[in-house]
């Protein structure tokens, strides 16, 4: 069955494209893999590690390893989806992420993936960081307190608005998302609501304002999917790329 | 200083505590001051309150709030949805909604004033009231009274139920949906949702008017217990419309005194710490507001079912009305007082409630698409006040111009009701426990008490029967003397 232009993904055989990633590729056959600091229009950043998958018996970021012709890749096994668990539930506890009064509810990827994933506590102690939100900015607002550092907007100001509004600061646990600018607020910038940044965040932390639960929990797109179905059906209506 | 509220030279005294361990809504005890011939010399009941409520708001973005106030209470969610949305209305710049926005918004306050109504009469209040205050504990809950009134247990099932599919076709979800939105509504309801909840609607007239008949029957038949139970004169505070007849959705404050005089009406809420103040009391968690005319020490009132049906001059449906007026003629022209007449208020405002979901469901308002008003000026300060199942509700907030919230002040209805439930306690003490020695069922009097007033921060909440109580008996050298205890499984 395998040619080419051809790999193995969880015994299926998936096309790809000449210089595509395994995510890329399995992503356009409707395949999922579970990723978070992806997006389809940008470079990959290659950080969150929920798309760890092994390759020919190895472990590598399925959205940084160039897909090749007969490779053997295990996504969706037990150990792997354990340590994607694991992953989220640090996630969870290092911000502030109360899906209840979370606007992003229901839209949301990290929320979408740890349902999909079946993440049923969060496990570890959490962490409580103190993070002020800043409002400055007169359409947009940003909360830290759900940030997780997947660099989204840092490259979709950098690569598509051309303003490097955002960075990341600090090493480690002490990595953070900045404003870049001396007073480091927002509305100090020159951000605007149409940027690409703006609505690349997969979480709640960037969020234009006053739109909150306009549309109604319950009939929002991973209240009416799981992420992974989602991401199937999204293939077979167009191709990404 | 209020009856029994301080004792003179309280370290000379048997101190009994009764304290329900709550586990959510925070913890309620009640404390009790004897001599050595059993006297009762002090009465208190002390609530932790949400602490940090306030402070979790600030700094959030106003949009938000309404959701997330929501969530921080398991008993009645949509009451706080509504109050926090009617004053972010106003922060957001929405003077008036469309009819349909508000039609559907009343359709799920009356929702939940329903199922809220119905949960706590028929399944934590009606075990005291048909099997007896002190029948025994362990067959007075829910269980017994469908043993022993089956008919009776499936209409408050089913009564409670209709209420929570109220809540899900107007809020998206039986508990913690959205549906209120500054500015409107974020879901219309179809003509499909609106005739299945059409469908039953009459039923649950009919069973709601004979739960009414149901209580107004005990009073009848022994008036010198249900009338004076607890008995306490107060001041009385509730919203009513501008013609003076009961909504739980909008109006102005109105207060009479125990005569059923005037204190103030129609007072646009927006201006409510003109005529209320907030008192804090070093021994619980709870404030103490007040009528600022009167002070702290006559200025407390009670809210809630009992309250409203007395302030307001009548309600405007009709079989709720009728039934209102029979209750009103026991006082013989004065407002009636005993505690256990909140059971048949709330019963008459359980059958008020479907009259009005009834009316609702047959306007065809109810089916516009036209959910969200315009918008016109911002403004940076706002209440929202609703009349919540238990009483009324103030939620305050400030907005600065970055749309973060920079104050925050809710007066919930068991606040409002602090020191009524004091007095209630004190009252049954006096009447029932003072000289005696205290046994399961006195103890379970002070609850029926507590229980009339349905508060939502303590023992009420959990099923009746159920609560986890321990009470010790300290004397004045701190020694413990007896501990009674229940529901809280073997000593450790
Ligand atoms: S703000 Fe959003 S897009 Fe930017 S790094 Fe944080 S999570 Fe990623
Ligand atoms: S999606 Fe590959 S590391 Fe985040």
């Amino acid at each position: 069955m395998s040619d080419d232009a051809t790999f193995m993904l969880d015994g299926r055989p998936i096309r790809f494209e000449a210089g595509q990633s395994i995510l890329q590729a399995a992503l356009a056959a409707g395949a999922f893999i579970p990723n978070l600091c992806h997006h389809p229009e940008f470079k990959p950043h290659g950080s969150c590690k929920l798309c760890t998958v092994k390759v020919n018996g190895r472990a590598s970021s399925a959205c940084t390893t160039r897909a090749r012709a007969g490779q053997e890749v295990a996504s969706d096994t037990p150990e792997l989806n354990r340590h994607r668990r694991t992953l989220l539930q640090m996630l969870f506890v290092e911000g502030n992420h109360f899906c209840p009064g979370c606007e992003k509810s229901g839209q949301c990827r990290l929320q979408a993936l740890a349902y999909d994933l079946e993440m049923l506590n969060p496990h570890y102690e959490h962490f409580y960081p103190p993070r002020p939100i800043d409002a400055s900015h007169p359409d947009v607002l940003i909360d830290f307190n759900r940030c997780i550092l997947c660099a989204l907007c840092v490259r979709a100001s950098r690569d598509v608005d051309g303003k490097t509004v955002f960075a990341l600061a600090g090493r480690g646990t002490a990595q953070h998302l900045v404003v870049d600018c001396p007073s480091g607020k927002l509305g100090d910038t020159d951000f605007a609501a149409t940027d690409k940044a703006a609505e690349v965040c997969p979480v709640g932390a960037i969020l234009p304002k006053r739109v909150g639960f306009a549309v109604p929990i319950g009939e929002r797109p991973f209240d009416i999917e799981p992420i992974s179905v989602q991401a199937a059906h999204a293939a077979h209506a167009e191709p990404r790329g | 200083m209020f009856r029994l509220e301080t004792a003179e030279n309280p370290q000379t005294l048997r101190r009994i505590a009764i304290e329900p361990l709550t586990r959510v809504e925070g913890h309620g005890k009640v404390t009790l001051l004897l001599d050595d011939a059993d006297h009762v010399h002090q009465v208190r009941l002390h609530i932790v309150e949400f602490r940090g409520f306030e402070i979790f708001i600030e700094g959030r973005p106003f949009w938000e709030v309404p959701i997330s106030v929501q969530r921080l209470c398991g008993i009645c969610p949509v009451s706080h949805l509504l109050a926090a949305t009617k004053a972010m209305d106003l922060i957001a710049g929405y003077d008036r909604l469309t009819p349909t926005a508000e039609k559907i918004r009343r359709l799920m306050h009356y929702g939940q004033m329903m199922q809220s109504h119905a949960l706590h009469f028929f399944h934590l209040s009606s075990p005291d009231l048909l099997l007896g205050f002190d029948s025994e504990p362990t067959r007075r809950n829910i269980v017994g009274v469908a043993r022993e009134f089956p008919e009776i247990a499936k209409q408050g099932v089913f009564l409670r139920k209709y209420g929570q599919e109220v809540i899900r076709h107007t809020a998206g979800k039986r508990i913690h949906g959205t549906g209120a939105v500054p500015g409107g509504v974020n879901k219309g309801i179809s003509r499909a949702e609106r005739d299945e909840m059409r469908r039953d609607i009459d039923r649950m007239i009919e069973w709601a008017l004979s739960a009414v008949h149901l209580v107004a029957e005990l009073h009848r038949a022994k008036p010198e217990f249900y009338d004076h139970f607890g008995e306490f004169s107060s001041a009385m505070m509730s919203l009513v419309d501008a013609d003076g007849a009961m909504d739980f959705y909008h109006g102005g404050l109105r207060a009479l005194d125990a005569d059923g005089g005037t204190i103030f009406d129609g007072v646009d809420y927006s201006g409510y710490q003109q005529v209320l103040e907030e008192e804090v009391k070093p021994w619980s968690y709870m404030k103490f507001p007040h009528i600022r005319s009167l002070g702290p020490e006559n200025g407390w009132y009670k809210v809630g079912p009992l309250a409203r049906v007395q302030t307001c001059d009548r309600i405007p449906t009709p079989l709720a009305e009728m039934e209102r007026r029979k209750l009103v003629a026991r006082g013989e022209g004065k407002p009636v007082m005993g505690t256990l007449y909140y059971h048949w208020a709330r019963l008459i405002e359980l059958l008020h409630a479907t009259e009005v979901i009834r009316d609702l469901l047959d306007d065809p308002d109810l089916l516009g698409s036209d959910l969200m008003a315009d918008k016109g000026e911002r403004r940076s300060e706002a209440v929202g006040v609703i009349e919540a199942p238990r009483g009324t509700l103030f939620h305050h907030y400030r907005v600065d111009e970055n749309d973060q919230v920079t104050f925050c002040n809710l007066i919930v209805s068991t606040t409002n009701n602090n020191q009524a439930m004091n007095e209630a306690i004190r009252s049954v003490a006096l009447s029932h426990l003072d000289g005696k020695t205290i046994t399961e069922g006195l103890l379970n009097h002070i609850e029926v008490a507590i229980r009339a007033y349905d508060p939502c921060l303590s023992c009420a909440t959990h099923a009746l029967g159920k609560m986890p109580l321990e009470v010790d008996l300290i004397d004045a050298e701190g020694t413990l003397v007896q501990r009674a205890r229940r529901n809280m499984g073997p000593e450790r």
